[in-house]
């Protein structure tokens, strides 16, 4: 009836696990207690969980992102912890077992479920308004493709609770993550987390490509695109060129452990080297797909803070366009040990050093954008700095890295772990963060703490060095990563060092938490009324703050790369409402994107620990939820063009509200 | 919001019925090029496993070209059977299409039987996925077409469903429906063709 599944995959005996458990069960019944208390079930249906607009949708990835960079890192400063006590004779808090449950969740949480969602979540609050459009070419399948993923993070989370997670590592790598390796259900719940979420984001990046070639507002040519804007499109290309490899290869390897398939076995003529080429075919470009968009994001901070055009935007561009067709032929760098001969490493190691040139054009085109600019060192724009020099510092360990004599002696140590935390954390994560307080004011309506936010910045960014670069010496030292114990106890300083720099982090992260906790608090105090707090150059702030339902009450007419910005300094920008609204066209809400996605999670849960029944439940519950749904024609509606004339006015009222306001202050 | 010409730009629904169809035929196509990445990842997984026979029968040993020709011609007339149901529809002839949906679905049915049957032969002789790497790779690429197969026939059911019992009419979402199904169609014709030459044509010689 239930499987593999019993009492006994509770883990009752590791205090620190049940620790973690109670905490995150407390969690839970704190939120829903709330939502109890409160009434607000209704609510959430109505206007979040049923809820197709891209708005709404970003906010709630973006919240899922956050509550799983809270999780990765935790695991992050258990592991720190660990190796600033596990030394010579002393063996730390964490065994072998436990260790590697958390170096491989902290990996896999902080790609698949806080990266990713953290990204889409600004590109879907972000690229429809920039490209003047009134939503996603497909509103419904964003909507699946979020629940997808959630349902893939709470797998991930489910795992700590009932049974474990891999132990293998963020790649799983065979033979280890094989059933004769790893008979338990820790590979299992990845691979599944992975299937379920990895849909999703394919969906997504089909979503996001049809939206952007087909729906630009009239005049905007691909030249006249944000070149955040142009960042997603190539984004949605490497999503839909790279994420198809990793279900197929996830697929492969769990024919291999569920029906003695020998893909990767070590017997019976498997190749475990295919699944390292498979894998890496995906997991180079994932770098792209997380990297570019956090270009895009520096690129409109950058210019908006300077007051400046973006500097050399068709270089920007071809830029872009250069390292995502470079993504796909340096794979094989991330494993020159295997040993392919000169020939092959030196191919592609030069590639990989190529990557450098266009890479190097961004970092000028920004630098050049602030020189001459009256630059405004606002949250974001401290990111951005603080991004274009850690990112550099980063980049060229890579660039050491991608010599493959260099790569023999650092392969696998924490050298490598210093590399890729230097441009993850000082590229994508500042990016993100930028994004987040760049575009806070227009999701919520009102403007984030500014002192908070800064000192989060100071204590992320001297928190990442103070942790990161005793990795680089630590790995020179002949560190390796994944160890939980050490004998040379020569090391131990660095160590504590580094676990000092994940304190500060920690702090950092306090101060984010408190800064969200506050400017909630004093939402009142610090409206967006404008629509427009940083003197924006793109359409996204051409509309109020948060903006109506339909984004646009006539779509805007585009002839300019800097569409606000150009009207602005001619003076066309309208500042009344009109007298006639044409009616709008949106979608309906509906629940048919939950409902698949929670059945996925049942599927996914049944898989996991072999309860076949309630596998086949979840699979036609899937089917017959979507069929139902096509069966329906009942899904869009027209807005009145006499509600919107209402919605407008009292947009246009709030807006001559605040330029009193402003002159009065004045 | 900035400056658009009066009169310009008006809503209409026959507009946005066309848009929404043209970028859902486009979004499909996109799908399917993912999709044919997905292949390529198996394909190439065959390519690597297709002489890891572990001491096992090879291609020669195995494969039997006649009940191979007989899925090919099955999975072939069906798509030009589907391009008749298109045809049809082009006419807005309702019952039409569903004769001759029918009919490719017969055909597609046939296919998989054939299909279902050569793996149970394979299976009961011990030659199942588990013998060999070159076995686990040949019933993942194929089984992989048999199951897009097999989605794509559900799929089908489904329209036929739609149209014939419920009433459904031939509407810009329907036909866009039954457009993006051609194209699953007709890309799972071309995906047998590359099947049925690099594994069986390639395997025998």
């Amino acid at each position: 009836m239930l499987g593999n599944l019993t009492l006994a995959a509770i883990p009752l005996d590791n205090p620190i696990e049940m620790g973690a458990v109670v905490f995150m069960g407390i969690a839970v019944l704190i939120v829903l207690g709330f939502i109890a208390r409160y009434n607000l079930w209704g609510y959430l249906w109505r206007e979040w969980i049923t809820s197709v607009d891209h708005k709404k949708i970003g906010i709630m990835y973006i919240i899922l992102a956050l509550v799983m960079l809270i999780r990765g890192f935790i695991d992050a400063i258990m592991m720190r912890t660990q190796l600033a006590f596990a030394y010579g004779k002393h063996h730390g808090y964490l065994p072998p077992p436990h260790y590697d449950q958390i170096f491989t969740a902290h990996g896999v949480i902080m790609i698949f479920f806080m990266a990713m969602p953290f990204m889409i979540g600004l590109m879907n609050v972000a690229v429809p308004l920039q490209i003047g459009a009134r939503d996603v070419a497909f509103p419904f399948m964003n909507s699946i493709s979020f629940w997808l993923t959630a349902v893939g993070m709470a797998l991930v989370n489910l795992s700590l609770a009932i049974g474990e997670f891999a132990k293998t590592g963020w790649l799983a790598y065979p033979p280890l993550s094989e059933l004769h390796f790893s008979p338990g259900v820790g590979v299992d719940y990845y691979i599944w987390a992975l299937q379920i979420s990895g849909i999703g984001t394919l969906l997504t990046g089909v979503n996001f490509f049809v939206t952007i070639v087909k729906m630009r507002a009239p005049g905007m040519t691909m030249m006249r695109m944000p070149v955040f804007v142009w960042t997603i499109l190539c984004t949605a290309v490497l999503i839909m060129a790279a994420f198809p490899i990793l279900t197929g290869t996830l697929a492969l390897l769990t024919l291999d452990r569920y029906l003695d398939f020998h893909f990767f076995t070590d017997d019976g003529g498997g190749n475990q080297m295919m699944y390292v080429n498979l894998i890496w075919a995906w997991g180079h470009p994932e770098v792209y797909i997380l990297i570019l968009p956090a270009f895009g994001v520096f690129s409109e901070v950058v210019s908006t803070y300077s007051g400046k055009r973006l500097f050399a935007y068709t270089s920007m561009v071809y830029a872009t366009l250069a390292i995502t067709g470079l993504s796909f032929i340096v794979w094989l760098h991330h494993f020159f040990t295997m040993g392919s001969g000169a020939d092959v490493n030196a191919f592609f190691g030069i590639t990989t050093m190529i990557i450098a040139i266009p890479t190097g054009v961004k970092i000028f085109n920004w630098l050049f954008t602030m020189y001459g600019g009256r630059v405004r060192y606002d949250v974001p724009m401290l990111y951005t700095v603080g991004f274009m020099i850690t990112f550099t510092i980063g980049g060229m360990t890579g660039v050491m890295l991608a010599v493959p004599g260099i790569d023999y002696v650092l392969h696998n140590s924490l050298f490598l772990i210093a590399h890729f935390h230097n441009v993850i954390i000082g590229g994508v994560l500042f990016g993100y963060l930028a994004g987040f307080n760049y575009w806070f004011p227009k999701m919520a309506g009102f403007h984030l703490n500014e002192k908070l936010g800064k000192r989060a910045f100071w204590f992320w960014i001297v928190g990442f060095y103070v942790a990161f670069m005793p990795l680089y010496a630590l790995g020179l030292m002949g560190a390796t990563r994944r160890m939980e114990h050490y004998d040379n106890v020569a090391w131990a300083p660095y160590m504590w060092v580094a676990a000092f720099g994940a304190i500060l982090i920690m702090i950092g992260i306090g101060h984010q938490v408190a800064q969200i906790v506050v400017s909630i608090r004093d939402r009142e105090m610090n409206r967006d009324l404008t629509g427009d707090p940083w003197q924006g150059r793109t359409l996204e702030w051409a509309t109020s703050s948060p903006p109506p339902f339909y984004n646009f009450a006539t779509l805007p007419e585009v002839n300019h790369a800097e569409p606000l910005w150009d009207a602005k300094q001619r003076g066309t920008i309208e500042r009344q409402a009109r007298d006639h609204y044409e009616d709008i066209h949106m979608p309906r809400n509906t629940g048919a994107g939950f409902i698949i996605a929670v059945f996925s999670g049942f599927f996914g849960f049944a898989m996991i620990w072999h309860i076949w029944w309630l596998a086949i439940v979840g699979v036609i519950g899937m089917v017959l939820t979507l069929i139902i749904r096509t069966c329906n024609d009942n899904i869009d509606y027209y807005v009145p063009g006499e509600e919107v004339a209402s919605i407008e006015k009292a947009h246009f009222l709030q807006l001559s509200s605040a330029d009193m306001e402003k002159q009065h202050a004045d | 919001m900035l400056t658009e010409p009066a009169g310009h730009a008006h809503d209409h629904g026959h507009d946005h019925a066309q848009e929404a169809v043209a970028n859902k035929v486009f979004g499909f196509w996109l799908y399917l090029m993912t999709d044919c990445i997905l292949f390529a990842t198996v394909f190439a997984a065959f390519a690597v496993g297709r002489d890891q026979f572990n001491g096992g029968p090879t291609g020669k040993d195995l494969f039997d070209l006649n009940g191979v020709i007989y899925e090919t011609s099955c999975l072939l007339i069906s798509s030009v059977t589907y391009g008749f149901a298109m045809l049809g529809a082009y006419r807005g002839s309702k019952q039409q299409v569903l004769l001759w949906l029918g009919i490719t679905f017969l055909f597609g049915l046939g296919f998989i039987g054939l299909e279902v049957k050569e793996f149970i032969h394979l299976v009961s002789e011990g030659d199942g996925p588990s013998r060999s790497a070159f076995l686990s790779s040949f019933f993942t690429l194929v089984g992989t077409h048999g199951c897009h197969v097999t989605a794509g026939l559900i799929w089908m059911a489904v329209l036929m469903f739609q149209l014939g019992v419920m009433g459904k009419e031939l509407t810009p979402a329907y036909m866009s429906r039954l457009t993006c199904l051609s194209l699953f169609w007709h890309f799972l014709d071309i995906v047998w063709i590359c099947v049925f030459t690099i594994v069986y044509l390639m395997g025998v010689v």
